[in-house]
């Protein structure tokens, strides 16, 4: 009986002890900046969420003196606020919040607590201390369609797509455009599997597109399931999010990488100084926002097409959107000689003529 | 479309149907000794991820597999404790083991979140595999595919053409009037149950190990509860649960397709359609069925406590 | 060996307290394992996962937001489950009624704060989840179709249909086309009870149907109806209790409790429809009907103390880096021992030496 009391004692002892030095941390921690990151999905998806992970990581590197982070992961949308809050009332002084889901749970909290900066990812509301950013993916994808018309002998490829959101669906149209450019003809066959995590719908959806005759894949999903398959069947296929060339070595083409690094470091850098400011940031390929992985598994013309393309995007002569752009029903989305406006693209629910599908409204 | 399209299209049905009939034909042994485990989908799970973990520590699909079962059949051991040891209500019991495997999977599979293996091999015979048409789907599957198969024939044969198959089903039916003739009701259920267990931990493992060479949290979608919903189906018959399966592993895999091929239902439509299917199967079985009678084994679900 | 369970002539009364206290007790013992095992002191997680919550205002009205869907959709669910019947479904029952709820709220949008939208909204989400339940509930009583299948069945349909709506008919024209419905008028959101904008009128909701759900189980006819059949269906038969009836009846009220639980997290805390509207909050109310010992002042603790591990595990992700895997896996485990440690309120239990055969007369 005293054996158990004294070992009771000790456990409050040491629960006490181990909050002390969280108590008198908070006191040092009033020094350093307290970034926080909230993840829609686990770190380990090397995919989206791992991505943003690495952001976080960046900042830490960078700035270890004077900033200290902290991150949520599986965090559900529908539950996101109170996870928000707590970072919030932590004495986080940033959070980023990373899934467009997040989008009214961050604004809910930013207006409880209005000394806080919030960052939210692919979002588009705003407000005093929520800042949104995001990434011109569709850039990335336009490089890849013209990748993909050039290599593909059967003439189809396949599209794991997630949700039919607009950046899906831009992502969508600015690839078909691409492969457009090089093959008139191309023709292409996309799979909804309502997710942007799960291998074995993925790796489900791989099969049944490439049973359909679609010898290039690509994906606005997490996994590297679709690569995984691709490379098991002897076909080529595009990775999302990271760099998954180690799951598919013979298979991966390329893969758009989101950088958020640049983007973080920044905005940390401006609370610190002060001179943090709400707005938006659409970062493409110029702004190192959208990285293409090496180009690999593709003869050397079609690598220097590749740069090419890559380089004239940067560079602005060349935008996916340029007209003419026809949609679907036959009218004209873009004049010739223009290229579609930036609220065009954040909206887009069409798809280009080419695309015989029916997209789901 | 070409023979070669079709037979592709077979590959990936069976390859869904797989978990299914793992999972439901062990699930079928324990409903058939009268017990219902609705920790199906927990085992699962938690197969799934020992059995990933374990394939990767020890570099071995087999030993995978084996620690996949094994998990399985550690929380049917829990559960047949809890329902058959200390008779608690079997519902409840089940979803309770449902949840802790779910947590547990997530704990054990924690370290290993976009880890790649190689999948587990197929079969390779020379000259059968590669037959036109059918070469793929009957000679050039993986190992859990021909267990599965293999499973299927075993529980029939043994249920239906021995004397402890027929024990087993006659505890299911009654356990009073089996208990009194002096047969070991509870040891039978309980046994019954770490078959379940075992065989729904298989199925996780062949998940991560096969179907797609990863784990994932929640990997296992649901498939535990259409196991459940199969066993049913297929008024606890054996063969019936291999054709049920096909079915609806054929009907979750066919959405797909159908998406590829273009047809413009509703994606939520299409993802609605198995457990559509399940209730409809279910309800039709009930239709075809005379007034009254049901083919459930008698006692299912009951709770049985032998008094003196 | 074998073990032994003599039925007692009457349920121990101080068993049927104690139980779940002392399988609260044995789960939190193997968690502190649990914790040890993964390298951080099961004191400090101790404190994180039951003291920390507790110990500021904001977390404590997180608490009760978290407890007041789980305990009334509990509460009828303990109707269910006492008449013998298994409602597995209020996952799906709670997505219909948030959808029909919402529904209201999107179609007075902008009509300018007119008083009977809330209440019109949660009669809305009640109806709509009670008729869904009437689906399996029917297909029990005409065809003998396994409840809990079709139940569960329907879940996926539910949340399939509620993402149909949000990204088709339901959704916000000036949303970009995100998913997500407009955002309710004020008129059409619960109001909040004290400064902080977090605690919000559902939690009265939950609390008068507990309270309601107390008197019927415990003081009307049906309330007996409902215990009896549960108990000894031969004796509800004879005494002249409908079961066809009242099966279609305890479907309708759990039903119609979730549908109510969907569409005050709806109007609450959520404020708009979107694809996702409920954490698991059906499945996890089963979890909180058995640990309140299918009786509604238990299942309102039952609540409380899932709401407050489950507050307690987010802040055990920031603080200790433990995943949230382990709180999922003690609430099994709290679910598993508390149906263990049950039997021994109405069995002895013993453990007879012997042989393998176990029969100690032949």
């Amino acid at each position: 009986m005293r054996g158990m009391v004294t070992k009771l004692g000790r456990a409050v002892l040491g629960a006490v002890l181990a909050a002390g030095p969280v108590l008198t941390g908070q006191a040092l921690a009033a020094e350093k900046l307290k970034v926080g990151f909230v993840y829609v999905g686990p770190v380990a998806d090397f995919g989206y969420s791992y991505q943003h992970d690495l952001s976080r990581k960046a900042l830490a590197a960078a700035m270890p003196d004077t900033v200290e982070t902290t991150f949520l992961e599986n965090v559900p949308e529908a539950d996101s606020e109170r996870s928000i809050e707590k970072l919030a009332r932590s004495g986080a002084g940033l959070v980023f919040t990373t899934s467009f889901g997040f989008m009214e749970p961050t604004l809910k909290v930013a207006r409880k607590f209005p000394k806080v900066k919030f960052a939210h990812a692919t979002g588009y509301k705003r407000s005093d201390n929520v800042a949104t950013y995001s990434a011109r993916f569709y850039e990335g994808r336009y490089v890849c369609g013209k990748i993909a018309g050039t290599l593909s002998k059967s003439g189809t490829v396949g599209y794991i797509a997630s949700f039919p959101i607009p950046e899906v669906v831009s992502g969508i149209n600015a690839f078909m455009l691409g492969a457009q450019s090089v093959n008139p003809n191309i023709k292409i066959k996309i799979v909804w599997v309502n997710t942007w995590f799960d291998p074995g719908k993925e790796a489900e959806a791989a099969k049944a597109l490439l049973a359909q005759g679609a010898d290039i894949l690509t994906q606005h999903t997490d996994s590297a399931a679709p690569l995984q398959e691709a490379e098991k069947q002897g076909k080529l296929a595009f990775g999302q999010s990271s760099d998954q060339i180690r799951f598919a070595p013979k298979a991966q083409l390329t893969s758009i990488t989101d950088d958020w690094d640049g983007y973080v470091i920044a905005q940390a850098k401006a609370v610190r100084d002060g001179t943090w400011k709400s707005g938006d940031t659409w970062g493409g390929i110029k702004d190192g926002m959208v990285v293409l992985a090496p180009f690999t598994n593709m003869p050397d013309d079609v690598k220097a097409m590749a740069e090419a393309t890559k380089t004239a995007i940067a560079d602005g002569t060349l935008h996916p959107f340029a007209g003419p752009v026809v949609k679907q029903d036959g009218t004209i989305a873009v004049e010739k000689g223009e290229t579609a406006p930036d609220p065009m693209i954040l909206g887009m629910n069409w798809y280009v003529k080419g695309i015989d599908d029916t997209l789901t409204r | 479309m070409t023979l070669d399209i079709v037979q592709m299209v077979l590959v990936t049905v069976l390859a869904a149907a797989t978990p299914l009939i793992l999972a439901g034909i062990g699930e079928l042994v324990a409903e058939r000794s009268g017990v219902l485990n609705l920790g199906v989908e927990g085992m699962m799970i938690f197969g799934a991820a020992v059995s990933f973990a374990v394939a990767m520590q020890t570099g071995s699909t087999v030993l995978g597999a084996l620690g996949g079962a094994g998990a399985g059949l550690a929380l049917a051991a829990l559960f047949g404790i809890l329902t058959v040891g200390l008779a608690a209500n079997q519902v409840a019991s089940g979803l309770s083991l449902t949840i802790l495997g779910l947590g547990l999977s997530g704990l054990v599979g924690a370290g290993y979140v976009g880890i790649k293996r190689d999948p587990a091999p197929h079969l390779a015979i020379p000259g059968l595999t590669d037959l036109p048409g059918v070469g793929r789907l009957l000679f050039g599957q993986d190992a859990f595919v021909y267990t599965a198969v293999a499973l299927v024939a075993a529980v029939s044969w043994f249920l239906w053409r021995t004397r402890a198959g027929l024990t087993l089903r006659a505890i299911g039916d009654d356990p009073v009037a089996t208990h009194a003739l002096g047969l070991k009701v509870r040891r039978v259920r309980f046994l019954a149950v770490l078959f379940g267990g075992a065989c729904a931990g298989l199925g996780g493992a062949y998940l991560a190990l096969a179907y797609t060479p990863f784990w994932s949290p929640g990997m296992t979608a649901g498939r535990g509860w259409i196991a459940l919903a199969l066993v049913v189906f297929a008024s606890w018959r054996p063969l019936r649960v291999a054709v049920g399966a096909l079915l609806f592993g054929g009907a979750t895999v066919l959405q797909l397709h159908a998406q590829a091929a273009g047809l413009g239902v509703p994606g939520q439509l299409l993802s609605a359609l198995p457990y559509l299917a399940t209730i409809l199967a279910l309800v039709l079985l009930s239709l075809g069925r005379r007034q009254g009678g049901s083919l459930a084994p008698a006692a299912l679900g009951r709770v049985f406590t032998p008094s003196r | 060996m074998r073990l032994d369970l003599v039925p007692r002539t009457r349920r121990s009364a101080v068993l049927d307290i104690l139980s779940p206290a002392l399988a609260f007790v044995a789960a939190v013992i193997v968690g502190g394992l649990a914790v040890a095992a993964l390298g951080v002191s099961p004191g400090a997680a101790f404190v994180t996962y039951f003291v920390a919550p507790l110990s500021e205002v904001w977390s404590l009205q997180e608490i009760a937001l978290k407890a007041a869907p789980l305990a009334l959709i509990a509460s009828g669910l303990a109707f269910c489950y006492r008449a013998n019947v298994w409602n597995i479904g209020a996952e799906g029952q709670f997505v219909a009624g948030g959808l029909a709820g919402g529904w209201v709220g999107v179609a007075t949008h902008g009509m300018g704060g007119l008083p009977w939208v809330l209440p019109a909204m949660l009669v809305a989400g009640t109806l709509a989840g009670a008729a869904y339940a009437m689906i399996p509930a029917v297909l029990k009583v005409r065809l003998h179709v396994s409840e809990i299948l079709t139940s569960l069945m329907l879940v996926y349909v539910a949340q399939l249909l509620l993402d149909y709506m949000v990204r088709g008919p339901l959704r916000d024209p000036a949303g970009y086309n995100f998913p997500q419905s407009v955002g309710f008028d004020a008129a059409a959101r619960l109001p909040y009870l004290m400064e902080g904008e977090t605690l919000h009128a559902g939690v009265l909701v939950a609390v008068l149907a507990v309270g309601l759900a107390t008197v019927v189980l415990a003081r009307t006819l049906f309330g007996f109806e409902v215990r009896v059949v549960g108990v000894s269906p031969r004796a509800a038969r004879f005494a002249g209790f409908s079961e066809a009836r009242l099966t279609l009846a305890v479907f309708a009220i759990s039903g119609g409790a979730a549908g109510l639980a969907g569409i005050v997290e709806v109007a609450g805390k959520i404020g708009q429809l979107q694809p996702e509207i409920s954490p698991g909050y059906g499945f996890t109310a089963i979890i909180v009907a058995f640990l309140g010992r299918l009786s509604p002042p238990g299942i309102l603790v039952a609540a409380l103390v899932i709401a407050l591990t489950t507050i307690g595990g987010e802040g055990a992700q920031i603080d200790l880096k433990l995943p949230l895997d382990l709180t999922r896996a003690f609430q099994g485990l709290l679910l598993g021992l508390v149906l263990g440690a049950d039997v021994f309120a109405g069995y002895h239990v013993r453990i007879v030496p012997g042989g393998p055969s176990g029969r100690t007369t032949s």
